[in-house]
């Protein structure tokens, strides 16, 4: 295309809509692929392209590609794997099993910690706060977690027995959000019981796995071919003796295939060397030095000058994933302890600040997965062997560091980056959707308000876990994925609810949706969405004044 | 929502006071009545609302909830901004947090309003047999520094609404009072022609 000076033009209007009024179509399976972006940018190639979210396609010009729509939802290889986990089957057995023996181990975790716990007595809830119209949607993600329900029958009995809400007996906690419309009538009521009690008006925890379309267990049936294939790739250039780092940031935009991603995201983060002979080398290096700061540092956390990180530290990691069984083991939590306080005491700059404990939750996930096939979320990690729990260990402190090496002014004092990209946000938002923000400034919500959490955590309070792990794909494929791009994110999410947003008449109304957005039933689909955007608007404003561009 | 109540007064209200010590919770409790083992970390600010009836008045509590930790001060401070009351929270098994009163007060002091309303809260009361603060000397501390004070179990739910209550109630005083001039509180009444009470519409939503 030889237009390409003119389509510069055309995408830095100063007009407050960003060219282009593609509309989401409700009901596709794909997210809106924008071949505009991609004829472009193989034409520029003035910077190094950020990694495209796949093929090139066939629209030149933007009136051709807003009346093709067929062709934008056909993506091709990219989200194969939504198509393919549509298709798959739970395998109830397997999990109904896990869930039994995740309960009884629990079970015994209590009781153990009941007799030595003279405080926090009182009923574990769950956490369903979703608003009743989210519950058709939430019957799909409990498929998987309503045999769960049902097995947990004692703990539920007992609550539902006392006289008041609040005795002393400890819950055996959910491996999930209630079931809600169950068709098993007890857990139905034992769900409507809990919904009523259940937790402040806050974002909800959710199930790492919630939603059957997101399954991608190994343990479960055929992957369609596309899924086969795409896996394939990355296998070849997982396999090779020198990983080409492009390519693999290329594929892995569009979401990295569960098997494959731990050994992907320790190569995108640059933790793992692309050479294939150097790993075993370097992992060995990095685990034993990470090791060996436990043995110099750790000890001191009972000293006078690190005992507020330290005890900071110890009263946040039982809140860290509440709801997760897999984060209530003691083990899981002393491995979080040791992360954080040892980045902590080696990074003065900041400390610990609450929200990195957050951010240790998806590396601590994904490598786990690496040495399991069941879900992870119920895994007894004491079943691991040691040495691989320590790997995981140091793995996950080492990929947190790197990412946290790129924001660490979010977390230094007065928390300047966070309030730069606030900032940012803010003029962005204005230039894309001049409704929204006047509609936020005339019931005088600040910015800092409500996004001030979506920069300090990375959008993972507002977020499904499964969702930031499948956002982390697209942020380390990103150059500088979790700084830049992620504001971009952040704006795009922002608009993704303005309907909802313009709805609100006052300021109350205003900041209860903002902090609540109800995502509770988001998966891969609903995040590619989001990242194609994220990656429009990245374009668009490409350049844009410095402020909001690295 | 029902009838189109219109309310009165807007009070806004921060919850301050060290990591840990229950102000989640106290407010969970006090405007959806509940209580969870299962929150998390308060990140920057949460918000919550709960519309009640003192005196035959109409008053919408808009309560934040502020996170404890130090770090987060340099930006919670904004939040201080057009609050007419402050609950302090500590915990009442934790000794450290009551010591750190003294210091939440001085930046209440420097950063709110000057008529702010503070009431000392002694939280987790249910904790008896854990205490290391002792009831009588909170009192008089609050006494000394002109504080209301009570103690409160958010888990057991009490005390919680009379915390709430006493506190609205105090701020309600000062504002007919006419003790502080009209501006320098953002309290909204119906009645005032103010600028103020653009934005809110005499619909109600109890929350």
């Amino acid at each position: 295309m030889s237009s390409d000076g003119n389509k510069k033009q055309f995408w830095k209007r100063n007009a407050a809509k960003v060219p282009g009024s593609i509309q989401h179509v409700y009901g596709a399976q794909h997210p809106p692929f924008d071949p505009l972006l991609h004829s472009n940018l193989m034409k520029a190639g003035n910077k190094p392209p950020p990694a495209t979210p796949g093929k090139p396609k066939k629209a030149t010009t933007f009136q051709e590609f807003e009346s093709i729509t067929s062709d934008a939802w056909d993506v091709g290889d990219d989200d194969d794997e939504l198509l393919a986990m549509a298709a798959q089957n739970l395998n109830i057995e397997v999990v109904m099993e896990t869930a039994n023996k995740v309960i009884e181990n629990h079970s015994k975790q209590q009781e153990r910690q009941r007799l030595d716990d003279t405080t926090d007595l009182g009923p574990r809830e769950e956490d369903t706060q979703e608003e009743v119209p989210e519950e058709e949607e939430e019957d799909e993600e409990d498929e998987d977690t309503r045999v769960e329900e049902g097995d947990a029958v004692s703990p539920d009995a007992s609550f539902a027995s006392q006289s008041s809400p609040y005795a002393d007996s400890r819950l055996v906690k959910s491996h999930s959000e209630a079931p809600v419309g169950s068709p098993r009538d007890a857990e139905g009521e034992r769900a409507a019981l809990h919904r009523q009690r259940s937790l402040p008006h806050r974002p909800p925890v959710i199930p790492l796995v919630a939603r059957m379309a997101d399954q991608n267990t190994s343990g479960t049936p055929v992957m369609t071919e596309r899924e086969a294939s795409r896996l394939d790739k990355f296998k070849q250039l997982l396999g090779g003796p020198n990983t080409d780092l492009e390519e693999l940031r290329k594929l892995s935009w569009s979401g990295i295939p569960r098997q494959v991603r731990p050994i992907t995201w320790k190569l995108l983060s640059g933790y793992l060397p692309a050479n294939a002979e150097r790993r075993e080398s370097v992992l060995q290096r990095k685990r034993q030095e990470y090791f060996g700061f436990i043995q110099q540092y750790y000890d001191s956390r009972n000293e006078e000058h690190h005992q507020d990180t330290y005890r900071q530290i110890h009263i946040d990691i039982p809140r860290t994933n509440p709801l997760i069984p897999l984060f209530q083991q003691a083990s899981v939590q002393e491995i979080f302890e040791r992360i954080l306080f040892i980045w902590a005491i080696r990074h003065p700059a900041s400390g610990y600040v609450q929200g990195i404990n957050d951010l240790v939750t998806p590396f601590f996930v994904v490598f786990v997965f690496e040495y399991i096939e069941e879900e992870v979320e119920n895994f007894d990690v004491s079943s691991l062997e040691e040495e691989a729990l320590r790997n995981i260990e140091a793995d996950s402190f080492w990929c947190m560091s790197k990412l946290l090496d790129g924001i660490q002014d979010n977390y230094t004092f007065a928390q300047p980056g966070i309030q730069r990209k606030v900032k940012a946000l803010e003029e962005l938002v204005s230039r894309i959707d001049e409704s929204v923000h006047r509609h936020m400034q005339h019931y005088e919500v600040e910015y800092l308000q409500f996004a001030f959490r979506w920069m300090n955590n990375l959008l993972m309070r507002e977020l499904p876990l499964r969702c930031t792990i499948r956002l982390w794909d697209t942020y380390q494929a990103e150059p500088e994925g979790f700084s830049h791009f992620h504001l971009y994110v952040c704006a795009a999410f922002l608009v993704r609810w303005r309907k909802e947003i313009l709805e609100e008449r006052d300021f109350q109304g205003l900041m209860i949706l903002l902090q609540n957005l109800p995502t509770m039933h988001w998966g891969n689909e609903e995040v590619s969405v989001l990242l194609a955007e994220a990656y429009r608007l990245k374009f668009a404003f490409a350049d844009a004044p410095n402020h909001y561009k690295r | 929502m029902g009838s189109d109540e219109a309310y009165n007064f807007v009070f806004k209200v921060v919850l301050i006071g060290e990591s840990g010590v229950g102000k989640s919770n106290l407010l969970s409790r006090f405007t959806k009545n509940e209580f969870s083992h299962d929150s998390r970390t308060t990140i920057g600010v949460e918000f919550s609302t709960r519309t009640v009836q003192l005196n035959g008045f109409i008053i919408k509590a808009q309560i934040w909830d502020t996170a404890g930790l130090e770090r987060y001060r340099a930006i919670t401070s904004a939040y201080y901004r057009g609050a007419v009351g402050a609950l302090l929270v500590y915990d009442i098994t934790k000794h450290l947090t009551y010591e750190s009163v003294e210091r939440w007060l001085k930046e209440l002091y420097v950063h709110a309003d000057p008529h702010i309303v503070v009431m000392l809260v002694g939280n987790k009361s249910d904790l008896d047999s854990d205490r290391s603060v002792p009831v009588e000397e909170a009192k008089d501390f609050a006494a000394k520094k002109g504080l209301l004070f009570l103690e409160t179990s958010a888990l057991q739910s009490t005390n919680v609404e009379a915390a709430f209550s006493i506190i609205l109630s105090e701020i309600h005083k000062k504002v007919s009072s006419k003790e502080v001039v009209r501006g320098s509180i953002s309290a909204v009444s119906l009645n005032s022609s103010g600028a103020e009470n653009t934005e809110k519409k005499p619909c109600c939503r109890n929350i």
